[in-house]
């Protein structure tokens, strides 16, 4: 039962939501025909170019183009920051990598692995060896027992805790350094004018005041909102910028943070404890002694405790599915190129791409909306005071 | 799907977005939402404060029609007035002067009436000393010699024969 209102709440406030900014984007677009055009005239050109540069790259190893190689490289995670390739040799951002190993901390420079991913060349530091596989790092003596299967992440007694500055943890700080300058600025300008906001504060204030009026106050009440707004706030513009980051194709953006599962389970897990520690009798007295005969108290008290994990668990992969599923598209739409291996098909998945590339601006506000959105609501059903029935 | 190690992602996101929320809670989100609320808070008491102004002047408007029509009244009502006492000053006045204007003629009336009856008076005293007077000279005259003297007595004894 209160699974289906919830859903019918959603879909009522998504519709709502798509309305609006298919509006905008549709006012953006009717003013901007021409150029438009000639954007779209350039996206499709521009894999022409993209086709000639990889060919080059390619030649060296000669080997068969695998599109989910590609694919999986792009939307996950990896110890250097690829910018380019040029003449065959990659330009990279290196980034540390920092260790907890068996002999304590141990920190490097991910040049030292030389770009093998394989497992066979090997790093000497802190008096250990190192090897790294599909961007995991194992103790080298332990990785060579080890068979294909074993060769995993979650193989915690054959690697060291790894605490590296990752690609999606660098493309994390830039973000959020990105948005406290960007609202530390937004906050001074309403020191020096008290007046109609000006300048950057007149284009975020408005952003700023949707998450207060369509989003915290509707769902949380307006006696309780404010408590949480900065919170609301926070994650609003912390998971937008981020899935626009990953949109933007080139160094130093173009990860897919909000895409990694691990990102998005944190997001959900601190959304869960906020929600946990708001809760107030009424809905801690909700799960624990339901409106139900006490014989059915078995049955009732574990689903409605599955009903609180099954919230943040949906946030959590509603997040990471959307943004990796766009990103998987685009990447494929642009594989299609190298599959084919004709420059003919480069207009047409260009035409693709700009169009899904669109959408995914789109659902990059959407879901940094939605993320907010049921969050509140989580957190208002938490707070709120209702008379029993 | 290429997970690195999934405590770094984990570990960093936390510190970063805990410290990045700390931050942005107390740098941005404070003044910015605190400033919000002002500006909303100060539109809506100039909102207010505008209305009461135009409702004291709408009061005001009404006072001053009042006042006016009560000036007006007033000044109807004394016009009314002054025209009333004007009326009865002249009517008083009227009504004094003929009664002044009668008792004048009566005085006037009496007094000639005394005139007369005193130029009368006179007249008569002087017509009685007058014809004293001249029946002294006639009598004088008539009785200077014996035979007028004679004369008359016969003429006075004839008369009284005759009367």
């Amino acid at each position: 039962m209160r699974c289906g209102f919830e859903i019918i709440i959603n879909a009522v406030h998504l519709h709502r939501n798509f309305g609006t900014i298919i509006f905008i984007i549709k006012g953006m677009m009717i003013a901007q025909k021409s150029i438009k055009l000639i954007a779209i005239l350039v996206f499709s050109l521009l894999p022409l170019f993209a086709v000639a540069g990889e060919e080059v790259g390619d030649h060296g190893d000669g080997k068969e183009f695998d599109a989910s190689e590609l694919i999986n490289g792009h939307i996950g995670d990896s110890h250097e920051f690829h910018i380019a390739d040029w003449d065959g040799h990659p330009i990279t951002f290196y980034l540390p990598v920092i260790l907890w190993s068996d002999n304590g901390l141990t920190v490097f420079s991910s040049e030292k692995f030389h770009h093998d991913n394989t497992g066979h060349h090997v790093v000497e530091a802190n008096g250990q060896e190192f090897v790294r596989y599909n961007e995991v790092i194992f103790y080298k003596d332990k990785f060579e027992a080890l068979s294909e299967d074993e060769k995993g992440a979650f193989n915690l007694d054959v690697r060291p805790l790894d605490f590296s500055i990752t690609k999606l943890v660098f493309s994390m700080l830039m973000a959020s350094v990105i948005l406290f300058l960007l609202f530390f600025a937004v906050a001074r300008s309403y020191k020096k004018n008290d007046k109609a906001p000006k300048g950057i504060a007149g284009f975020l204030e408005p952003l700023v005041i949707f998450v207060r009026d369509d989003i915290a106050i509707p769902n949380i009440g307006e006696k309780k909102y404010a408590k949480y707004m900065p919170y609301l706030l926070t994650i609003f513009f912390f998971i937008w910028i981020n899935n626009v980051i990953g949109l933007i194709p080139f160094f130093p953006f173009s990860s897919n943070l909000t895409g990694n599962i691990f990102f998005t389970f944190v997001l959900s897990v601190i959304t869960f404890l906020i929600t946990s520690f708001s809760g107030n009798k009424d809905y801690w007295g909700h799960v624990f002694a339901p409106p139900v005969p006490k014989a059915l108290y078995p049955i009732m008290i574990p689903i409605e405790i599955i009903g609180l994990i099954t919230k943040p668990f949906a946030l959590m992969i509603r997040l990471f599915a959307n943004i990796t599923a766009g990103h998987i598209i685009i990447l494929s739409l642009i594989s299609l190129i190298f599959i084919f291996k004709s420059i003919f098909i480069a207009p047409i998945s260009g035409v693709f791409v700009l169009f899904m590339s669109v959408l995914e601006m789109l659902v990059a506000v959407l879901q940094a909306y939605v993320f907010t959105l049921l969050s509140a609501l989580y957190i208002g059903q938490a707070v709120a005071e209702h008379d029993h029935h | 799907m290429n997970f690195t190690a999934p405590e770094s992602l984990i570990f960093w996101t936390t510190l970063i977005f805990v410290v990045f929320f700390i931050l942005l809670k107390k740098f941005a989100w404070k003044p910015i939402l605190g400033a919000v609320k002002g500006r909303e808070e100060a539109i809506n008491d100039a909102l207010e404060s505008a209305e009461n102004a135009k409702k004291e002047m709408q009061n005001l408007h009404a006072d001053n029609e009042r006042l006016l029509q009560e000036a007006r009244s007033e000044r109807d009502a004394m016009l009314k007035e002054a025209r009333e006492i004007k009326e009865k000053i002249v009517a008083d006045a009227k009504e004094l002067s003929v009664v002044e204007g009668d008792k004048i003629i009566a005085q006037a009336k009496a007094t000639i009436e005394s005139e007369k009856k005193a130029a009368v008076a006179d007249i008569k005293n002087q017509v009685a000393n007058l014809s004293v007077e001249i029946a002294e000279k006639v009598i004088k005259e008539q009785l200077s010699n014996k035979d007028n003297q004679l004369k008359l007595v016969e003429d006075m004894l004839a008369d009284i024969k005759l009367n």
